[in-house]
C-alpha cells in the first residue's frame, strides 16, 4: 500500500515536472537563448560569408571568444545616425505618450461617467480597433493625411487654407499614426482606474468647499495615478521600438531605431551592427519595462 | 454626477470619430469606382472582384491562415500551461525567471523578438518557412495567452478542485472536469487573441519568413509601401467586416451566457429557500 502511495506521489512529481518543464524550457529556447545569440553576434564583425558574420562556432570556441570585440558598439557611438535615432524615438515616444494621454485621459474619464447600461458597449467600442489588423489601420491614415488626401480635400472646402499641407512623410503624420494605434491601451487602465473610484470621496471634496476642477486635479486624478501610469508605459514601450507606423507614414524624414534595426538587417545585410543597435535598444527599454512591472505589482498588492 | 455633461458627451464624441473615421472612409472608398483612391467616381465592387482574381494574395492568406491555426492551438495549450505553473505551481527552482519571461515578450519590440528568432534559427540551421513563422508566432502569443488564463485562475474558487480530489478523482480528471470547464472562456479568447496576433504580424513574420512562405501581412505591406491602392481597401474591408461580426457575436453570447448563469443562480436560490 505504501508502495503504491508512493509510486503515485512519483507520478505526481513526474507529472507536475513535465507540466512545468514544457512551457519552461520552450520559453527557455526560443526567447532567452536567442537573446544570447544576438549579444553574441553583436561582439561579431561583419564578413562575406554563409551567414555574413565572424568568427563562428565553427573556428572554434577559444578562437571565437578571442576574436570577439566591441567594435560595433564604438561604431554605433561614433556615427550620428545611430545615437540621433535612439535620441529621436526617444523623443517621438514621449511626445507621443503625453498626446495619447491628452486624448484619452477625456475619453476615459467620460466613459466611467456614462449610464452604466452604456459602458459595456463603450467597452467594446474601445476594444474593437485593437481586434481589427494593425497595419490596416496604419494604412488607413494614408489616404487621410496624404497631400491629395481626404483632410485637405475637406480643409480646402471648407476655405481654411488654400494649399495643401504637407502631413505625409512627415514626424507629425508619425506622432498621429502612434496615438490613433496606442489609444486603447491608454484609455483601457485608466477607465479601469476611474471605475473604481468612489464617488463619494469627490462629493465629499465638494462639501469640504472644493471646486469641481478643484477637486478633480486633488482626487480623482491622484487617485488614478496608477491607471495613468500604466496607460503611459503601455504605449511609450512599443512606440519606442516602432516600425510600421515610422516606416508607412513618417517617410525618409522620420528617424527611428526600430526602422534603422530593420533596414540594417535587410538592406544593408549588417547583422553584427543590427545585433548591436538591438542591444543597446533593449537596455534603453529595461528601465521602463521594470518600472512598469513595479507598478503592476504595487496595484496588484493594493487590489488584495 | 451620472448625467451627461455637455464636456463627456464632446470628447467621447471625438474621441470616437477619430477611432473610427479612418475605418469608416477606408470601407467607403473600397466601392468608388475610380482608381483613383481618394476621388469618388460611383459605387462599383470591381476590387473586390479583382482581389478574387489574384492569386498571389489568395495564395498568401492560405498561408496566414495555416499558421494562425498552428500557432494559436499551440500557444493556447502550452499558455494554459504556463498560466496553471504560475498561479498553481507553488514554489520551483527559476521561477523568478519563469514569470519574468512570461512578462516580457508582451513589451519586447517586435524588431527585437524577430531578429534574434531569426539567428536562432540560422544557428541551429533551419529552414525558413511556415514553421519558423509558427515557432515564432506561438511563442509570443503564449505570453498573451497565459496573462488572460492565469487572470481567470487567480479569481477562482480553489476549494472546487480540492473537493474533486478529495471525492476520488485524479489531479488530471480534477483539471479535466472541474477546472477546465471553469477557466474554457478564458482559454478560449486567449486563442482568438492569439489568432488575431497571428493574423495580424508583420515584422516578426518578415524576420523569419523564407522565400517561399509569404503572409498576407507581408503581401499587404510590400504593395501599401508603393502608397494607396482600391484592392488592398477591398482586402482591409473584408478583414475588417470579419473582425466586427466575429467581436460582436462573442460578446453577443458571452453576455446572453452571463444573463443565463444568472438565471440559473436565481433559480437555486429559489430552490434553497
Amino acid at each position: 500500500m505504501e508502495r503504491h502511495g508512493r509510486r503515485f506521489a512519483g507520478a505526481m512529481n513526474m507529472r507536475r515536472f513535465f507540466l512545468i518543464a514544457v512551457p519552461y524550457g520552450w520559453l527557455l529556447a526560443l526567447f532567452l537563448v536567442p537573446f544570447f545569440i544576438v549579444f553574441k553576434i553583436s561582439l561579431s564583425d561583419l564578413a562575406l560569408a554563409i551567414p555574413p558574420y565572424q568568427p563562428t562556432m565553427k573556428d572554434g570556441i577559444g578562437q571565437m571568444l578571442s576574436a570577439f570585440d566591441f567594435e560595433n558598439f564604438v561604431f554605433l557611438t561614433t556615427d550620428d545616425l545611430y545615437w540621433k535615432a535612439y535620441l529621436s524615438s526617444l523623443k517621438i515616444a514621449l511626445i507621443s505618450t503625453v498626446l495619447a494621454l491628452l486624448v484619452g485621459y477625456p475619453m476615459a474619464y467620460a466613459m466611467a461617467r456614462a449610464p452604466e447600461e452604456w459602458r459595456p458597449t463603450l467597452m467594446m467600442l474601445v476594444i474593437l480597433p485593437f481586434w481589427t489588423s494593425f497595419l490596416i489601420r496604419v494604412y488607413a491614415w494614408v489616404g487621410i493625411l496624404s497631400n491629395e488626401g481626404f483632410l485637405n480635400q475637406f480643409l480646402l472646402w471648407t476655405g481654411i487654407i488654400d494649399a495643401p499641407l504637407t502631413i505625409m512623410n512627415t514626424t507629425t503624420a508619425v506622432y498621429i499614426g502612434i496615438v490613433y494605434t496606442y489609444l486603447p491601451f491608454m484609455i483601457l487602465p485608466i477607465y479601469a482606474a476611474l471605475d473604481r473610484l468612489d464617488e463619494s470621496l469627490i462629493e465629499a471634496a465638494e462639501d469640504l468647499g472644493c471646486s469641481r476642477t478643484k477637486a478633480f486635479w486633488l482626487v480623482t486624478i491622484p487617485l488614478s495615478r496608477n491607471g495613468i501610469i500604466a496607460g503611459c508605459f503601455l504605449v511609450f514601450i512599443p512606440a519606442l521600438g516602432e516600425f510600421v507606423i515610422p516606416s508607412l507614414l513618417g517617410g525618409s524624414g522620420t528617424l527611428m531605431i526600430g526602422k534603422v534595426l530593420f533596414e540594417e538587417f535587410f538592406n544593408n545585410r549588417d547583422w553584427p551592427v543590427a545585433s548591436a543597435v538591438a542591444v543597446i535598444l533593449l537596455l534603453i527599454l529595461i528601465v521602463p519595462i521594470i518600472l512598469f512591472q513595479r507598478n503592476q505589482q504595487r496595484q496588484a498588492e493594493s487590489e488584495t | 454626477m451620472k448625467r451627461a455633461s455637455w464636456f463627456n458627451v464632446t470628447s467621447l464624441t471625438l474621441g470616437f470619430a477619430f477611432l473610427y473615421l479612418p475605418m469608416v472612409l477606408l470601407v467607403i472608398y473600397s466601392f468608388n469606382s475610380s482608381k483613383l483612391v481618394t476621388v469618388w467616381a460611383g459605387f462599383s465592387t470591381q476590387w473586390y472582384g479583382e482581389l478574387m482574381q489574384n492569386e498571389a494574395f489568395l495564395d498568401a492568406a492560405l498561408v496566414t491562415l495555416k499558421v494562425a491555426i498552428a500557432s494559436s492551438t499551440l500557444a493556447t495549450i502550452l499558455g494554459t500551461m504556463a498560466a496553471y505553473v504560475l498561479v498553481r505551481g507553488g514554489r520551483f527552482t527559476g521561477r523568478t525567471l519563469f514569470s519574468g519571461m512570461i512578462y516580457a515578450p508582451l513589451v519586447m519590440p517586435e524588431v527585437i523578438t524577430g531578429l534574434s528568432l531569426l539567428l536562432l534559427f540560422i544557428g541551429i540551421g533551419l529552414d525558413r518557412g511556415v514553421l519558423t513563422i509558427v515557432l515564432a508566432h506561438t511563442t509570443f502569443s503564449m505570453c498573451y495567452v497565459s496573462v488572460v488564463v492565469s487572470s481567470r485562475l487567480v479569481s477562482f474558487d480553489r476549494s472546487l478542485e480540492e473537493a474533486a480530489l478529495d471525492l476520488g478523482c485524479s489531479a488530471f480528471d480534477a483539471f479535466r472536469l472541474v477546472t477546465l470547464p471553469i477557466i474554457a472562456p478564458a482559454v478560449i479568447s486567449g486563442w482568438l487573441l492569439a489568432f488575431t496576433l497571428s493574423l495580424d504580424d508583420l515584422v516578426i513574420a518578415s524576420f523569419t519568413t523564407g522565400p517561399s512562405s509569404t503572409t498576407l501581412p507581408i503581401k499587404i505591406w510590400s504593395a501599401v509601401r508603393l502608397g494607396v491602392s482600391p484592392e488592398i481597401n477591398a482586402l482591409s474591408t473584408l478583414m475588417i467586416g470579419i473582425v466586427t461580426v466575429g467581436v460582436i457575436s462573442a460578446s453577443l453570447i458571452s453576455k446572453r451566457n452571463a444573463v443565463k448563469a444568472q438565471q440559473d443562480m436565481q433559480a437555486a436560490e429559489r430552490g434553497a429557500t
